[in-house]
């Protein structure tokens, strides 16, 4: 990065420190962060989608609907994180892509399934062979994203269920009595006084999934503790200007201390939110802020 | 990470590439010499040139992607990537699976490495990668098996004193055992496995592993493989030759 860089063996060890920490290898374990943080970014709220519909599909009082939200549920927690990675997307991947074969190449000759091959036609693939290698990129990610959103949307719909039928009844009873209608009592009633509930059972899903990006490397995306083992491996000096030794322990106690502290930030960010959403609720803690606020 | 591609692109007269132009060159990125990946965190080695020239030479446009070893064949037969280089040896059991060129890389010794020449490979804990023919050789020996997903890993395990010694292509041991100042040293005896490493691909794929086969055959004629062997393979005392 720096000019001063080109002969690093010369290098005083500040300045060694400083250039080997700035490779285009290193930058790689810094971008690698980013990936984890969007991938949160992106993926609690849609989990948060998954779970809300789940939940409401679960609550129906139509049986066939009821049972497929419960279904959902039962058979995504059910299953371990790693299977459900390793087959999901694979299948996902083999599913659309067998879709857009019989979509794009109609009259082709051949099978699909041809012993342990499964060949589409090149326009079929996804993405194009001839795409960007960053558009491949990014199409692993996407389904990282959906596979991660399916597996903690299923966690969150349980969550949001439970949430939904701890609301007082009285509440419920009252918005009744007003005439509400069902759709109105949900909307006005149930929803809005249904997060304090949820609350403990989603910061802990929070908590789960900021653990849970190191599998992204399972999906082959390189997150960054492939780089942490990768960078902190024995350095030949044959291959290498930086020669190390085994360093795997400073870059995972790096990633260590980086792990504490985003789920510490997490932590006060979710009692404040805690703390918010107990106002003028009928529980301990809501009835704790209206005695202080009197 | 768009620092990962290495794309040889040969735009020449072909014009417009059509979808089948474009090849994907599948590899580890990290067994040095054969593939790695460098300080400036593109993928580097023997087979990323070889790569290179085989696709100058086939006319070809090729990009070389990263995938791990463990799923480097599904990846392959899912049609993630339409080659494989990445120090594979030609085996009869991956031949079920997948079709090889011929090989791009001699039949070669692997080798065992410890820390003290005394160490016994033969029945002590001996550190491999895992679904390599190496793995599979020491699990047929008396010696307690220890595998790892990356090569570095079997080898940090001698070093820190998990296993008493590691069982590697003998390519890849000794650029570690020359830079290490002593502490490493090859023990037991060189055990011949595999018929050479070659670049793997579909069953189905038999027209794209033809023109691979010419331009390795085109590379052993005029002696420019010999040249990249001796280039990455410095470490031996006589590089690998055809």
């Amino acid at each position: 990065m720096f000019q001063s860089c080109a002969d690093p063996g010369a290098l005083s060890d500040v300045m060694w420190m400083l250039c080997y920490l700035t490779t285009g290898k290193h930058m790689n374990l810094y971008y690698a962060f980013g990936t984890v943080l969007l991938l949160l970014a992106i993926t609690a709220p849609l989990a948060l989608v998954f779970g809300f519909g789940g939940a409401i599909l679960a609550r129906s009082r139509i049986p066939p609907v009821s049972l497929i939200g419960k279904g959902y549920i039962a058979i995504v927690r059910g299953v371990p994180d790693i299977a459900f990675f390793l087959f999901f997307v694979i299948a996902l991947d083999q599913g659309i892509e067998w879709l857009r074969h019989r979509i794009k190449c109609p009259d082709w000759g051949q099978d699909i399934w041809q012993g342990n091959d499964f060949v589409v036609c090149a326009e079929a693939k996804m993405p194009l062979s001839t795409a960007a290698q960053s558009v491949h990129e990014t199409y692993a990610f996407a389904l990282a994203v959906v596979t991660f959103a399916i597996v903690f949307g299923a966690f969150a719909a349980n969550v949001l269920y439970g949430a939904m039928q701890a609301v007082p009844r009285a509440q419920v009873e009252t918005a009744d009595a007003y005439g509400m209608s069902p759709a109105q009592v949900f909307r006005r009633v149930i929803v809005p006084q249904m997060w304090i509930y949820a609350l403990p059972g989603l910061s802990n899903l929070w908590m789960v999934l900021i653990k849970s990006t190191p599998l992204l490397f399972l999906l082959g995306i390189q997150d960054i503790v492939y780089w942490a083992r990768e960078l902190g491996g024995t350095a030949t000096p044959q291959f290498t200007d930086y020669p190390h030794g085994d360093w795997r322990m400073w870059y995972f106690l790096f990633l260590l201390v980086f792990y504490l502290g985003f789920t510490r930030v997490s932590e006060i960010v979710l009692g404040r939110i805690t703390r918010r959403l107990s106002r003028g609720q009928a529980t301990m803690a809501g009835e704790a802020l209206r005695k202080v606020a009197t | 990470m768009k620092k990962l591609i290495l794309s040889t692109t040969l735009a020449l007269a072909a014009g417009v590439a059509s979808a089948q132009d474009v090849v994907r060159i599948g590899t580890e990125g990290a067994y040095p010499p054969y593939n790695f990946i460098n300080d400036a965190g593109e993928l580097a080695g023997f087979e990323i040139d070889l790569a290179n020239a085989i696709c100058e030479r086939a006319a070809l446009t090729c990009t070389v992607v990263q995938n791990d070893w463990d799923s480097i064949i599904p990846n392959l037969v899912s049609g993630n990537y339409d080659v494989i280089m990445a120090g594979m040896s030609i085996t009869d059991e991956r031949k079920q699976v997948i079709s090889f060129t011929q090989d791009y890389f001699p039949p070669t010794a692997s080798a065992y490495v410890g820390l003290s020449a005394d160490v016994d490979v033969l029945a002590g804990v001996v550190s491999a990668q895992t679904a390599t023919i190496q793995g599979g050789h020491v699990a047929e020996t008396g010696a307690t098996l220890l595998e790892f997903a990356t090569p570095e890993e079997t080898v940090a395990a001698v070093r820190n004193g998990e296993a008493d010694a590691v069982f590697a292509d003998y390519d890849y041991l000794a650029p570690l055992v020359a830079a290490s100042n002593g502490e490493l040293m090859f023990v037991g005896d060189r055990v011949p496995l595999g018929s050479g490493v070659g670049a793997g691909f579909r069953q189905t794929d038999t027209e794209l592993m033809g023109k691979f086969d010419a331009a390795i055959t085109a590379m052993k004629a005029d002696g420019s493989l010999n040249a990249l062997l001796a280039d990455w393979f410095k470490d031996r005392a006589e590089p690998p030759q055809y």
